[in-house]
């Protein structure tokens, strides 16, 4: 008798593939939260503020409901309907750009609010969308179409560390930075993802899960050497782990 | 008939306060047109501060008008600014224990009122803006003294303990705003 | 009914509790600091939300959040905030979300005087933010108006799927006027205008991919944005049908026709009926609704009798006439009085330029 090792979320649609090059781990994070959704019987009160950028490719073909905010504006859009609304699980998804650069004002200022929602924030290093752009977390030595020779302290400032940024505020509840390079990564971006979620459930406040992920495409790498890319160098300049979990 | 008046004074002189009583008690217990505009700068506090109220059985343009039928100075740099705007025949009620300028024009009727000594006299600077509403009012009577009143009772239905200083102030306006019109 | 003596910022807030209005976003900005004040006090008192925005951006992006939940929601700024604002603006026309939001005007451009203006006709009528939408506009000018109209406004945005512009200015928001304000919407039925949105509403709905909510502010699919776009077109072809409002005062037998609006268009108003007793036979046009414009009230003016038209206006350049000089045609002059930056419109100006079309010595 056939035994069922492994199916599919229910909250990516059956008759839909996704947009996503290979090696992207947007794909990943998507798979992980629709089984949180699932494994929690939440999907009928969760919906997502989607970021502009890939983040906005999922919008085809998760089954919960979604809106997408304008460019870095998530964390604002996520206040107004929480706010509104708070018997339902709200999520923002946005990439680096998003969060860190055109909306950090909007992300600062809700987690200093304490809002009682869950991001999940996706840092690849690069502008994935509009193609390989300078982000705020790019690293040094990391070549981009608006930058060349690569990040130059002098002229780009540092790589921006959001956990810890978001680490001096005294609201946050929740502040942890995973990956999806190997299986037990992938695991406890799944823990996280989850006891972010739970923690909202019980009215805790604002939970953020950074999440480190490749871009082969923008790297200018196939998808193993750009797996190589983000252990040898993404990890050492954003290391995993909880940055603050009240509990 | 409508009635144009300017108030102003130092911010802190309660000219806001002044112009918006008068209006309130226009608005509560009469059924004529009214409006109260705050001309409004960038400052918070210091400057001149000023206000507009419109009384009027017709319906009302703007709530402030280019010529002043009343003129109500409670400092020196509010005379300069506004003297010229009251129109002749108008009558200019002035702070005079601030205000020490001649008035040159000879077209207009001024009824003085030394009212900051008057509300320090009573024991309270504050009051000087209710002397000199009770001075407006006893003079013009554009609107029956004991509704105004009523409306500054009411107004100040939070801190009874102050009524009968304000009562005592608005009276002394009053009588001082009578004895003028004779 | 009672009459209550307000400003009209709070007015316009207590106006929008009372037609339903269950969140505010919003950010300091004079002159209409007194409208978040005002919700900030008033909203938790029937079970809403104020939040002050870290910014104008972030404020129209939570209301944005907040409407697509089902819940009527309102923001209120002054001209440079506005400006701000047209991002969300945009998005919640795409996305056809109804939302209500002020523009307590201000002189600019820039940051401008904090003074009353109208140099935000333009943006509000034609450009309110980027990809050519369109919303109803409507111009108050008094307080009892702002307040009818905020009501309306509601009515409008949730009729259509559609923002509703208000288009005040700094008098209406800092002057006090006696007001009437309407009834309190019962709370069952506040909900229940909330649960008629369920449907697409982003709240969460059954695992079913077809019905769940998408709240689509554009499109991967370049036939599916212009589809949407024709939709919008159509909508705003209806509104010229059935939206149109306009006060016509004194024209079946003016000569001169003056023609304003908002905060101009009681001060013209005012300045007809003294000319009236001068004997000059002047009229006002004023448009409450900006868009759709009340094309109508000025076709059907006997242009053999009418000698000139005159656009009060609290704008320069002026903004406003130059769609009264599109309805107009040249069937006659369309002349201008004009004031800017912040001045208010002198009653006494208007009725010199009319007496100078008119020919006669003020």
């Amino acid at each position: 008798m056939a035994e069922c090792l492994y199916s599919r979320t229910k909250t990516i649609q059956e008759d839909k593939v996704s947009g996503f090059c290979p090696g992207c781990m947007h794909s990943t994070v998507m798979k992980l939260i629709g089984e949180v959704i699932d494994e929690m019987g939440i999907i009928d009160r969760t919906a997502a503020v989607l970021g502009i950028g890939c983040c906005g490719l999922q919008m085809d073909y998760m089954a919960y409901d979604n809106i997408t905010s304008p460019h870095g504006r998530a964390c604002a859009v996520a206040t107004g309907m929480k706010r509104a609304n708070p018997d339902t699980l709200y999520f923002t998804y946005q990439g680096d750009g998003d969060l860190a650069s055109i909306g950090l004002a909007e992300t600062v200022s809700a987690a200093n609010r304490g809002e009682n929602f869950t991001v999940i924030f996706i840092n690849n290093g690069i502008y994935g969308m509009t193609g390989g752009q300078l982000a705020p977390t790019t690293l040094f030595g990391m070549k981009a179409s608006t930058a060349p020779k690569g990040r130059i302290a002098e002229e780009h400032g540092y790589p921006m560390h959001v956990c810890e940024t978001l680490n001096q505020l005294t609201a946050p509840q929740y502040l942890v930075r995973t990956s999806c390079n190997t299986p037990q990564n992938v695991m406890k971006t799944k823990q996280a993802i989850r006891k972010a979620f739970e923690y909202q459930l019980a009215g805790k406040g604002f939970s953020l899960v950074e999440i480190v992920t490749s871009c082969p495409t923008n790297w200018g790498l196939d998808s193993l050497k750009a797996l190589d890319f983000l252990e040898e160098n993404m990890l050492k300049e954003y290391p995993l782990g909880v940055v603050r979990d009240k509990g | 008939m409508e009635t144009n008046l300017c108030v102003a004074g130092f911010g802190g002189q309660g000219v806001m306060t002044l112009g918006k009583f008068l209006a309130s008690a226009t608005c509560d217990s009469t059924d004529k047109n009214v409006t109260f505009f705050p001309s409004y700068g960038a400052e918070q506090r210091g400057g001149t501060a000023n206000c507009y109220v419109v009384i009027s059985d017709e319906m009302i343009g703007a709530p402030l008008g280019d010529v002043m039928d009343d003129l109500i100075v409670m400092n020196g740099p509010s005379l300069n600014k506004f003297l010229g705007t009251l129109k002749p025949g108008g009558r200019l009620f002035i702070n005079s224990s601030i205000v020490k300028d001649k008035i040159e024009r000879t077209d207009i009727d001024i009824i003085s009122a030394p009212v900051t000594e008057l509300a320090l006299e009573m024991g309270n600077a504050k009051v000087l803006n209710v002397i000199m509403l009770g001075v407006y009012v006893g003079y013009t009577e554009v609107v029956a003294p004991e509704i105004v009143w009523g409306t500054v009772e009411h107004k100040l239905g939070s801190k009874p303990k102050l009524l009968p200083l304000n009562k005592a102030a608005f009276d002394k306006g009053l009588e001082i705003g009578r004895a003028a019109r004779k | 009914m009672a009459r209550t003596f307000m400003k009209g910022s709070e007015a316009v807030a207590e106006a929008a509790v009372r037609a339903g209005c269950r969140f505010f976003a919003g950010y300091p900005i004079t002159p209409q600091n007194e409208v978040p004040e005002y919700f900030s006090r008033r909203l938790p008192e029937v079970g809403g939300v104020f939040v002050q925005g870290e910014s104008e951006v972030a404020s129209i992006n939570m209301v944005y959040g907040a409407a697509s939940t089902g819940v009527r929601s309102m923001t209120s700024s002054s001209s440079p905030g506005i400006a701000l604002k047209s991002e969300g603006i945009s998005y919640c026309a795409a996305a056809r979300i109804p939302i209500v939001y002020t523009n307590f005007a201000r002189g600019g451009p820039g940051v401008g005087s904090i003074q009353p203006a109208q140099m935000d006709y333009f943006e509000a009528t034609k450009a309110a933010g980027n990809g050519g939408f369109q919303m109803i506009v409507l111009a108050p000018s008094t307080v009892q108006e702002a307040v009818d109209l905020t009501v309306k406004a509601f009515e409008l945005a949730d009729r259509d799927r559609n923002p509703v512009h208000i288009l005040a200015d700094g008098v209406i928001a800092t002057m006090m006027e006696p007001v009437e304000l309407p009834d309190m919407m019962p709370e069952e039925k506040v909900k229940e205008i909330r649960e008629s949105k369920r449907k697409w509403a982003c709240v969460g709905h059954e695992l079913d991919y077809k019905n769940r909510a998408w709240i689509e502010p554009g499109h991967w699919l370049t036939s599916k944005q212009q589809e949407c776009n024709e939709e919008a077109a159509a909508m705003y072809e209806e509104w010229k049908k059935k939206d149109v409002m306009v006060e016509e005062y004194m024209v079946s037998d003016a000569d001169i026709v003056l023609t304003a609006y908002g905060i101009s268009g009681r001060i013209a108003k005012s300045a007809v009926e003294l000319l009236r007793k001068k004997g000059i036979k002047a009229g006002l046009i004023r448009p409450i609704t900006l868009n759709p414009f009340p094309v109508e009230a000025f076709e059907k003016l006997d242009y053999s009798k009418v000698k000139a038209i005159l656009d009060v206006e609290m704008s320069i350049p002026a903004q406003y006439a130059t769609d009264v000089e599109a309805v107009v045609r040249r069937r006659c002059p369309v002349e201008k009085c004009l004031c800017s930056g912040g001045n208010i419109m002198s009653r006494e100006a208007v009725i010199d330029a009319v007496m100078k079309i008119a020919g006669q010595e003020a």
